[in-house]
């Protein structure tokens, strides 16, 4: 069973999904990283496959993909960094980037490299349903990947059935009309959105992100998912601590409670 | 020969499509659901008529220019967007989709800009309709267009400086795709350019084709014939060559010219020529040529020029060009001065410097003595006075014309 698909189906609650962005902060922390996120117990890790022209995310994923774009993070380095991670852990690990750094790569040796790698899921906020129903859909199925995709405040319940039955393992559901890291808190708006959707009674299970920052929004946010995603607030630690490991360890435990 | 035209799903052969995040599918859906009828509104049509009639001064003269056509011993018209107002082609498509926005209810207008004038163009139609208008221009771009930085404020819009990759046009369209990620409910995007999430390039193309519509009837009253034997036009994103070609795509009669920015030379690194060093990709919500890595990181383009300084072109470019309908043409910085000094001095027009590589492609076309060129003069470059003084200062020192 996919380790995303085995995961939902033992823990229904309270699942912290943390992005990182590959390469960064420095080209080789990619592995310190994933170990120390799953040290801290983190259930789910998305890595960012660092782009040029990120349209969906905010300035602290923008700036962390251009610095490890600097680096000299590149696709081939990053699957070398993850195959070695993966012979250490069996966390569920979701590719996140831009649908043309995969047409780039090639599609298919894309998904092959996935799977070699053993990658357990893809998000490609870029590839449309449509495409994705029509051209690969096949393909990522046939390789075993979950692929995630994002429902909004303005998806209509027609879409949201759809992203439903596309989506395998869970669905990204965007908090509110933003890029990432750009709003903090969650409003009443938000939750009648989160009640809304939670009334649906989706086959596939839902993590909430887009922010998600803390303590409160992680636990207000799992109240009406499966869990929650963290991403620029937890670059935005990488970016101002010392060291990977210090810094995880304190950052996820605050966003579980552990400490206060 | 296979028609050319856009399917329902906004491609032109393989390129086109709608690559964009759930976001913005809300809004990009309205549009693609709306365009084509609303374009065919019988109340649409008699409002942006007469806007482009009185206010923008439409129909724009087919000029014969005597002295560049004994030059190259062909005949040569110019299509002058020029004289537009607002000083080019941009405000054709911004008087069209301030109507569509309006018509949606859209209190916010969003738009991009790289030489300014599209920017200008959105700014005045924003300031003719009472709509608030923010306007995103790469902080490079500020500075080498400053008159046109000017104009907006004057005309009260805010302009944001993007700041992140190459600060030019590319970055201004990212910025412009983030606000419109945070302000989906009251915002319409005006994209400048026949670029972007279809239904963009279709719509953008279908109201600047009023450029093409008037050079066939225009050029009848002229020569007798209703088509040319070729249309020349510059191409960043390729919105007035999109304009220029729309008539003519079918009719194979008509060669179609797209002369792209060779910056420093097509393989100095420094370059936007697209079709020579683009790859199939996708940018900006669509899928086509654009410069990249062997990794997809979008390359950082180079031009003199700030409107043609882009990595990308539409995709029915990209279309027209790979499946050779359209002849592609790179013109580096220095032989696009030099053309606009030349134009200047012989027929009394100040070209842009986009336009300016158009009128340097001549140089490298093949053609014969009774062929009939029409090259669209796209706009005029008084915002190019300041790179212009910088060549002049470098070729005529000490104020030492050149005798023509």
């Amino acid at each position: 069973m996919n380790r995303i698909q085995a995961l939902f189906a033992h823990k229904k609650r309270d699942i912290l999904n943390i992005y990182f962005t590959a390469g960064y902060p420095q080209r080789d922390d990619t592995g310190t990283v994933i170990r120390s996120l799953v040290a801290a117990g983190v259930d789910l890790i998305e890595v960012g496959m660092p782009y040029s022209d990120p349209l969906a995310d905010g300035p602290t994923i923008q700036e962390s993909g251009t610095q490890a774009l600097k680096n000299g993070l590149t696709l081939a380095l990053l699957f070398e960094q993850l195959q070695a991670v993966r012979r250490e852990t069996e966390v569920p690990l979701v590719m996140m980037g831009y649908f043309n750094q995969v047409l780039q790569y090639g599609f298919d040796r894309f998904l092959a490299d996935c799977v070699a790698t053993g990658i357990d899921g893809l998000i490609l906020p870029d590839l449309p349903l449509y495409e994705y129903q029509t051209t690969y859909r096949q393909q990522v199925e046939d390789a075993g990947l979950c692929m995630s995709f994002l429902i909004t405040p303005q998806t209509t319940p027609e879409r949201i059935h759809l992203v439903d039955e596309l989506s395998k393992g869970f669905i990204y559901m965007v908090s509110s009309a933003a890029i990432t890291g750009a709003k903090q808190g969650i409003s009443d708006e938000q939750v009648a959105y989160f009640e809304r959707i939670a009334a649906m009674d989706l086959c596939t299970p839902r993590l909430i992100g887009f922010g998600i920052s803390d303590h409160a929004t992680f636990t207000k946010a799992c109240a009406y998912a499966s869990g929650a995603i963290i991403g620029s607030a937890y670059i935005k630690a990488l970016t101002a601590g010392e060291s990977v490991e210090k810094t995880t360890r304190t950052f996820v435990a605050e966003v579980k409670g552990t400490i206060v | 020969m296979k028609t050319i035209a856009v399917d329902e799903r906004g491609y032109y052969g393989q390129f086109g499509g709608a690559y964009i995040p759930e976001m913005l599918y809300p809004n990009v859906e309205e549009l693609r659901q709306t365009y084509l009828e609303f374009m065919e509104l019988e109340s649409f049509q008699r409002e942006f008529q007469s806007l482009l009639r009185d206010y923008v001064g439409r129909p724009s003269p087919l000029y014969l220019a005597k002295r560049l056509s004994e030059r190259y011993g062909v005949t040569i018209y110019l299509k002058r967007e020029d004289l537009n107002h607002t000083g080019a082609h941009k405000i054709n498509n911004t008087i069209g989709q301030i109507l569509l926005a309006k018509h949606l209810g859209k209190k916010r207008i969003i738009a991009e800009t790289g030489a300014g004038q599209h920017g200008v163009a959105t700014a005045t139609v924003c300031a003719l309709m009472g709509l608030q208008c923010i306007v995103y221009m790469g902080s490079v771009d500020i500075k080498r267009q400053a008159p046109n930085v000017a104009r907006m404020r004057m005309l009260g819009a805010e302009v944001r400086p993007a700041t992140s990759g190459s600060q030019t046009l590319k970055d201004a369209t990212n910025e412009a795709i983030r606000d419109w990620i945070n302000n989906p409910e009251d915002t319409h995007y005006i994209i400048g350019s026949v670029v972007g999430p279809h239904p963009y390039p279709d719509m953008v193309a279908r109201f600047q084709s009023v450029i093409s519509e008037e050079i066939r009837w225009q050029l009848e009253a002229h020569t007798g014939r209703d088509y040319p034997s070729a249309v020349i036009a510059c191409v960043g994103g390729g919105s007035n060559a999109a304009g220029a070609f729309y008539h003519f795509l079918n009719d194979e009669r008509v060669r179609l010219i797209a002369v792209e920015a060779a910056g420093l030379g097509v393989h100095s690194g420094e370059s936007a020529a697209t079709s020579v060093l683009g790859t199939e990709g996708v940018i900006h919500g669509s899928r086509t040529l654009l410069m990249q890595t062997s990794d997809g990181q979008i390359v950082e383009p180079y031009s003199i020029s700030a409107g043609l300084d882009y990595p990308g072109i539409g995709p029915l470019h990209a279309h027209l060009i790979k499946s050779g309908r359209a002849e592609a043409i790179s013109v580096t910085d220095e032989d696009a001065l030099q053309a606009a000094l030349d134009v200047t001095r012989m027929e009394g027009i100040i070209p842009a410097l986009e336009t300016a590589h158009a009128f340097a492609a001549l140089d490298q076309m093949k053609y014969a003595a009774d062929d009939v060129l029409v090259i669209c003069l796209s706009g005029r470059g008084d915002k190019d006075l300041d790179a212009f003084m910088t060549y002049l200062d470098r070729v005529e020192p000490l104020g030492i014309h050149s005798e023509k």
